[in-house]
């Protein structure tokens, strides 16, 4: 893969930082770094335009109350078309938690708050009671990147979820995948996650990418369109091992 | 109080008493237990043993550096002839305290002048309500096991409501000027002591990624910081307002780090200087010195004897400890969130030559349930000096997957999985060669507890808490 250069945007870094999402970003440089892809990661805050045309993947991570209205205002104001223009061309997006919320119709903090969201996923949140605290595995089948997108193998994705929002699907809108065991979406529902095309939207941190680094190759194939197998084998023992690891957090055997 | 008849103080202390030594006999332990029991018989204990107190009680809380700060305001107060009822072990929720007072209970008063407690920032409202302290140090928030706690703000919303309920000539309080979270607390009031650091040569270049609490409180725009120090500790103003850092009456005006063994800090107090040769590295326990002179300067210690309870404390347990394990030095650094983590990698970055680790990653509720805090901490300014990593804990895998990516080569990182402290201890010593470096433990709080219930086994350390 020696030559292609990976564009990410990081939204509002320095503001939906909370599950340490730099471990996510810092994943992805390393992993294209090893591979000779260049990648280039640019900041886009408050106020900042966003290019529709200029990146192949954007991150959305999650942030406290304060900052996340804040971002959710910004978001709505000056990036709402970009956004969907970004995901129209096939742009990857990966939002985690807060970020996932975001990127649906809106959240709803009580009767009379609701921080508005960009509808890029048809999900609408409410903040429930309790927070939905622990590790959680899913099964996800996503579709093979860089062909006709035929669904791959069913494959587990496992991390930490720590979330106060409830976030129910519109009637057609997939999940990203089933809950093996935590919460995942409702608590109820079954469902985790949320994703339509290249557009994903999660409440796994932990973070998830080092813990996943299959799912990583994933997100950077389809930012790419290529073959995730065209990206090149990487010695992964370490990534595997804190793969299982994760999973036996979770309740899952090893696998 | 309910209609439920109340069970007498001495019978419920009894009680407490008994179900501890049971437990004890049957093995099980059961620290916690007496401390429960306790409370649950005489809901009141803690407030009615406290209120015994000749000289009342001191509290402090931060999410780091409770044991480091308390130890060395025990020292300083020991030196200045007060007798303390200390919860020394940093068992800091009510059941901690309560058995506490209730060791310290002979024939029905405490046998201690002043009760110095530290306090769990997430329980501190009831504890404070219970204890009724003469003085509260609150020193810092900074982001610390988010599953547990929920997020930073609301802590610090937590934290408000016990100083605005407060009246006027209640506990004095003592806040560290350089957290703004902390500080702004004590907006209202003008009694306030704060310390902090002066010296802004140990400033870091910019604000650290774990920083938390970068905003204004008073408008909500960001904070400029003219020095950054730990995390979001620093000298730091709003733009837009104008709100800013008070300037602190307890200061570090000189710092002299000294790699991992400890530091030459200049103290100026209201009423003079101190130099003090501080026996505890980094410039995170500088902070805590100085929250320990900020308090036994509110509790009327003077100067000279606050400089030699500063300089007579050795690290706190398991904080900064040095062992020797078969003709090994081995050096324990607690790390347990990141701004922690990050203080501990700025004093490993002193020590000379390659670095030889121990990370040791639980992930007990204790810990925090949550790892991903392992990835704010900035392992990056390290990693090409690290020479071997030996990764150990529940999450193992997990410490040697952010190990490789902060840049450490696969073939320098060795992963322990089974057989806890015990196994990871005997392959990151064995490892060396006799004539070694220092080995650094970096284990989370319930790893450390087990590193050196291992290392007590092996008579490389002193017996715990006694």
């Amino acid at each position: 893969m020696t030559g292609r250069t990976l564009r990410v945007a990081a939204l509002y870094p320095e503001r939906l930082n909370i599950y340490a999402d730099r471990g996510n970003l810092l994943v992805l440089q390393r992993r294209c770094a090893w591979r000779g892809i260049a990648m280039e990661l640019v900041p886009v805050s408050l106020g900042d335009r966003l290019d529709p045309d200029a990146h192949d993947l954007l991150y959305l991570g999650g942030g406290q109350d304060r900052d996340q209205r804040l971002c959710a205002e910004d978001l709505v104001a000056t990036k709402r078309d970009a956004v969907h223009a970004h995901a129209a061309r096939g742009g990857a997006i990966l939002a985690v938690c807060g970020g996932y919320q975001l990127l649906g119709h809106r959240y709803a903090l009580g009767p009379d708050e609701a921080l508005p969201g960009v509808g890029l996923l048809d999900v609408s949140t409410d903040r429930g009671d309790a927070r939905l605290i622990g590790n959680v595995a899913i099964e996800v089948r996503l579709p093979r990147p860089g062909g006709d997108g035929a669904p791959m193998e069913p494959r587990v994705l496992a991390g930490f979820e720590n979330h106060g929002g409830r976030t129910v699907l519109g009637p057609d809108q997939q999940p990203l995948g089933r809950v093996l065991e935590g919460h995942g979406n409702t608590g109820t529902s079954g469902h985790e996650g949320a994703r339509s095309g290249n557009v994903v939207g999660t409440y796994l941190h932990g973070p998830l990418l080092p813990k996943n680094a299959w799912f990583a190759d994933w997100l950077v194939a389809a930012a790419l369109d290529v073959d995730p197998d065209a990206l090149g084998p990487l010695d992964d023992t370490l990534e595997d091992g804190a793969h299982r690891s994760a999973r036996r957090a979770a309740g899952l055997p090893a696998g | 109080m309910t209609g439920r008849d109340r069970v007498p103080l001495p019978v419920a202390i009894w009680a407490a008493r008994t179900s501890g030594r049971l437990a004890r006999a049957t093995g099980r332990g059961g620290t916690s237990l007496p401390g429960k029991v306790l409370t649950r018989l005489a809901p009141d204990a803690i407030g009615r043993m406290a209120g015994e107190l000749p000289s009342g009680s001191a509290v402090l809380s931060a999410t780091n550096g409770k044991t480091t700060t308390a130890a060395l305001v025990a020292s300083i107060l020991e030196r200045h002839g007060t007798t303390l009822v200390h919860n020394r072990s940093g068992a800091n929720m009510a059941g901690g305290i309560a058995a506490t007072l209730m060791g310290s209970w002979r024939r029905g008063r405490p046998d201690g002048d002043l009760g110095l407690f530290e306090v769990d920032e997430f329980w501190l409202g009831g504890l404070v309500d219970d204890l009724r302290p003469r003085a509260l140090l609150l020193a810092n928030l900074f982001r610390d096991q988010l599953d547990r706690y929920g997020e930073l703000e609301a802590i610090a919303d937590r934290w408000r409501a016990i100083v605005a309920a407060e009246p006027a000539d209640g506990f004095r309080l003592v806040l560290g000027a350089d957290d703004p979270a902390v500080a702004d607390l004590g907006l209202a009031r003008d009694d306030v002591l704060y310390f902090g650091v002066q010296d802004a040569s140990v400033a870091l270049p910019g604000v650290e990624h774990a920083a938390d609490a970068t905003t204004c409180r008073v408008c909500g725009g960001p904070y400029d910081y003219t020095a950054s120090f730990v995390g979001h500790l620093g000298h730091y103003a709003c733009p837009s307002c104008g709100h800013r850092r008070p300037e602190p009456q307890v200061s570090a005006t000189r710092i002299a780090l000294d790699g991992t063994r400890g530091a030459r800090v200049t103290i100026a107090l209201p009423d003079g200087s101190i130099d003090v040769e501080l026996r505890l590295p980094g410039l995170y326990n500088v902070y805590n010195a100085l929250a320990a002179a900020a308090l036994a300067h509110a509790l009327g210690v003077p100067g000279a004897t606050i400089a030699a309870g500063l300089e007579g404390t050795a690290a706190a347990f398991g904080r900064a400890e040095t062992v020797n394990v078969d003709g090994r030095d081995v050096q324990l650094l607690l790390v347990k969130n990141p701004a922690g983590a990050n203080e501990v990698v700025r004093t490993l970055a002193l020590a000379d030559g390659d670095l030889d680790l121990l990370a040791i990653l639980n992930d007990r509720i204790a810990d925090g349930r949550d790892v991903s805090w392992v990835w704010d901490a900035d392992l990056e300014g390290i990693a090409p000096r690290v020479r071997r990593v030996t990764c150990g804990g529940t999450r193992a895998e997990e410490m040697a997957v952010r190990w490789k990516y902060a840049g450490v080569p696969d073939d320098r990182i060795v992963v322990v999985r089974d057989g806890g402290a015990r196994a990871a201890l005997d392959a990151a010593v064995g490892a060396g060669a006799p004539d070694a470096p220092p080995l650094y433990a970096i284990p989370t709080y319930t790893a450390m507890l087990e590193l050196r219930e291992e290392l007590v086994r092996r008579g490389a350390a002193k017996g715990s808490f006694a």
